[in-house]
């Protein structure tokens, strides 16, 4: 039984970040049948944190961010092909191009698109981008080096985030719309997203909160767009940044439990069914996985995050190969990293899963800080500005569920202020014009609620 | 826990040559109390958690000993101070003021080796130490800092002594007579680094020294005593530590005749060998901190202001952490050594270090394939902390 899993055929679905690791992990573990990688866009994986950084400051090309293969996975590529369906008790993949893929095992790693822009004709003008894809990242980096005279970005998440940062530092005049508090607000709370905001303002950042944005005008050429306030911007270029959609379509109808929240799975990356009955032949890595991690009560969280698609796909592989008692969970606690306007911000745990934070490290003032999240007691999150080192720390105490606040000692002379602790302010994200970049798709279990409705 | 006599043991100069199973005997025993109140650690895993604990203080006054000390140099400093310091003292160095200085030096180092190689040609017998991996350093950091060479007779001195009352030794030998000494030497440099720096004053040139006291905006200004506790702090650390590196590098790659001729061959694998040799052979074997809280390290408790001594050259033989650490691999995939520290302190010169070692070992490779060496081991220097052979005898 165990000697058949080194065989047989493996289909990997998303040629990206996860699709590459796994298939390079099931290679190292020693599967030796077929491997075949489908991916729709028409280049080999690519690395995209550079995308909405050097290459929109003209520092990398937008072609130059190949992954790098720690081996060769000895996979049959099929790229520019669309995946649209799968065929659990066929055991197949369709393809776009009417080809079906036969499977013994097969990884969904689909990720995520950007969000598009809701009005079809307004998207088409020209000038109107997403950012998700090398292609996005190589015609907003040309339209951003032609010197336009301002560009709108709309959504202030750290996608948005980092293209106004990267707007400015090319000296180009941009207007953030963010129809939240704040930017950032979603993934980092009230009290960090003030910070964002003073930082928008301090790099000369239009900002505009608390608006959204009703309307993109132009003729066929992007020439400004309206806003719920009744003001108007003038801008060349729009950068759409609402938050990402996961690539779930092609499996409605499947019989797995997708949706717009993703593909849930167990903690060992194997996809439920709709009855929400674990599956042993379908699994589910990165972006598009939803997935039980015990730190954070079991929530299913959803993660865009770099760190996670690498450990998540690792952990899938392996249990694709291995038999049950062999099997590993995907533990790996949330960690992830923006740099915009000259800082480094990084995360670990889950910030939004918390009611409390309190600056631990350092002070808002400097722009220098290391907050720490709570929930009920115990700390989940931690965020750093410029102040990394300290990271491993606080990830020791989200592993070891340590109290909120954290006993006092930092080295820095500042004795932690916990009688200082604040709400951390998480806002609904249906608030927002950007997604956070993790998302807790189940519910907080002290909000097991029931709303009885009246009639009538 | 049992008292242990470990420390005195590692420290003891009999053992300079190979202290490694000293090391491992203290990973066996997890943390170890010494007969002086201090705690030695040296499994990679705590020594990495406590380099990156914000509980964990570097500066010596946090023992709480009541005589009043000196602001030390930002190595030995805690945030916020040290963050400004070393950011201060960064800008003329290194990125985001300065990204290309060190990359510029290449060249400089490359032909400086060359020199010192060249002037090595017709002669059998070399001491390593002595006719290279100390004047190549030295020559290094004072072009950079902007020190004449010619000064390296008196300077020497003085950093002898200071290097000499900063080492790990068991609190029981610890004589006020070194420490008087290193803080006259300390006092003495600054004040010869800080004459330096004024004559550059308004009339600077391409070195470090002008940069810092030529700043233009005040509030990226060092004082007088902080320039003199840092431009100290730089030529000390600028050539005591490389000269190490480099000879310690040649006595691995002499004792494994195999991976030296493999370098020669596959001279791309150098930058991953002076990575391997920072794990295996470090310049610097301990640092010294002082937790601000009761911290757990390894299931015992280390009350707050007990010193700890960070054994990272045990660390980086942490078989839990390297796969067959005791082997020396220069092409060692996933090789996060202790070498340079970790956290917030991890080493300021690095990227001048990896580049001299680099340039160093590459140049001298070629001419040592025949090699002998004439002592194994080699007489070392009395530093326990700073561990490297004193000489190092080869036949050509």
């Amino acid at each position: 039984m165990a000697g058949d899993l080194w065989e047989g055929r493996i289909v990997i679905v998303g040629a990206s970040l996860a699709g590459l690791r796994a298939a390079e992990t099931l290679r190292e573990e020693g599967f030796t049948g077929s491997l075949t990688v489908v991916g729709d866009e028409p280049y080999p994986p690519y690395d995209r944190p550079p995308l909405s950084k050097q290459v929109l400051l003209g520092q990398a090309a937008a072609d130059a961010t190949g992954l790098p293969m720690r081996r060769d996975p000895d996979a049959q590529w099929r790229l520019g092909v669309r995946a649209t369906g799968l065929d659990p008790p066929g055991k197949r993949v369709l393809l776009a191009d009417g080809e079906s893929l036969p499977y013994d095992r097969v990884l969904i790693a689909t990720g995520t698109r950007a969000r598009p822009w809701p009005n079809e004709r307004e998207a088409a003008l020209d000038g109107v981008f997403t950012l998700r894809t090398r292609d996005d990242a190589a015609g907003l980096a040309e339209r951003l080096a032609a010197g336009p005279r301002r560009v709108l970005v709309i959504g202030g998440g750290f996608t948005g985030s980092e293209i106004a940062s990267a707007c400015r530092e090319r000296g180009i005049e941009v207007t953030v719309a963010e129809r939240g508090p704040a930017p950032l607000v979603g993934a980092l709370g009230g009290t960090l997203s003030k910070l964002a905001v003073g930082l928008h303002r301090a790099h000369g950042v239009d900002l505009r909160c608390g608006v959204t944005v009703t309307a993109l005008r132009g003729n066929g050429q992007f020439t400004g767009a309206d806003l719920s306030d009744g003001s108007r911007v003038d801008a060349d270029v729009c950068v759409v940044a609402m938050g990402a959609v996961r690539n779930t379509e092609w499996l409605v109808d499947c019989g797995l439990a997708a949706g717009p929240r993703g593909v849930a799975c167990d903690a060992g990356c194997r996809a439920f069914n709709m009855y929400g009955i674990v599956t042993d032949d379908v699994f589910v890595a990165g972006d598009v996985a939803r997935f039980p991690h015990p730190l954070f009560g079991y929530q299913m969280l959803s993660l865009e995050h770099w760190g996670n698609a690498v450990a998540q796909a690792q952990v899938a592989a392996h249990n694709m190969v291995n038999p049950g008692p062999r099997r590993r969970p995907h533990l790996a606690v949330p960690t992830f990293w923006s740099s915009q306007f000259g800082l480094n911000i990084k995360s670990v745990g889950v910030p939004v899963f918390s009611d409390q934070v309190v600056i631990a490290q350092g002070s808002l003032d400097e722009r220098r800080l290391a907050m720490v999240y709570g929930y009920q007691g115990r700390v989940t999150a931690a965020v750093t500005v410029d102040m990394a080192k300290s990271l491993e720390y606080y990830q020791s105490l989200i592993e070891t569920a340590a109290p909120f606040p954290p006993g006092p000692g930092a080295a820095d002379g500042r004795p932690l202020l916990t009688e200082f602790t604040l709400p951390s302010d998480v806002p609904d994200p249906k608030e927002l014009s950007h997604g956070p970049t993790v998302a807790l798709t189940g519910y907080l279990p002290d909000r097991r609620l029931t709303v009885v409705r009246p009639t009538g | 826990m049992a008292v242990d006599t470990l420390l005195e043991r590692i420290t003891d100069y009999a053992n300079r040559p190979d202290p490694y199973p000293l090391y491992a005997e203290l990973r066996e025993a997890g943390v170890a109390r010494q007969r002086d109140g201090r705690y030695l650690v040296g499994t990679y895993h705590d020594i990495a958690a406590l380099l990156h604990d914000p509980r964990i203080s570097a500066d010596p006054r946090s023992r709480g000993q009541s005589e009043e000390q000196r602001q030390p140099p930002f190595l030995r400093l805690d945030d916020p101070e040290h963050h400004r310091l070393r950011t201060l003292a960064m800008r003329p160095f290194g990125p985001p003021h300065s990204p290309d200085r060190i990359d510029g030096m290449r060249g400089e180092i490359a032909r400086i080796a060359e020199e010192l190689i060249e002037a090595l040609q017709d002669r059998e017998q070399v001491d390593v130490v002595d006719d290279f991996a100390y004047p190549l350093p030295v020559t290094v950091i004072c072009r950079l800092l902007g020190v004449p060479r010619e000064d390296e007779p008196l300077f020497r001195e003085w950093s002898d002594a200071i290097v000499s009352s900063a080492d790990v030794r068991p609190q029981e030998e610890e004589s006020t007579e070194r420490e008087t000494a290193g803080e006259q030497a300390r006092a003495q440099m600054g004040r010869y680094l800080l004459d330096l720096a004024e004559q550059r004053r308004g009339h600077p040139a391409d070195d470090m020294l002008s940069a810092f006291v030529n700043e233009p905006d005040p509030a990226m200004r060092l004082t007088r005593e902080e320039l003199a506790q840092t431009a100290v702090l730089l030529l000390i650390a600028g050539h005591e530590t490389t000269v190490n590196l480099i000879t310690n590098g040649v006595l691995t790659l002499l004792r494994h005749p195999d991976q030296l001729d493999r370098l020669r061959r596959e001279p791309g694998l150098l930058p991953n060998a002076v990575e391997e040799l920072l794990r295996y052979e470090p310049p610097v074997h301990m640092r010294e901190r002082i937790p601000l809280a009761d911290v757990d390290v390894a299931g015992t408790t280390i009350p707050k202001g007990t010193p700890l001594v960070l054994a990272l050259a045990s660390g980086n033989r942490d078989p839990r952490r390297f796969h067959d650490p005791e082997q020396f691999d220069p092409t060692r995939p996933d090789n996060q050594h202790l070498g340079f520290g970790s956290g917030i302190h991890l080493c300021y010169g690095a990227p001048l270090a990896r580049i001299e070692a680099q340039i160093a070992l590459g140049a001298l490779i070629p001419r040592i394939g025949t090699a002998q060496l004439l002592q194994d081991p080699p007489p070392y220097r009395r530093n326990a902390m700073l561990r490297g052979p004193r000489h190092l005898s080869i036949e050509l």
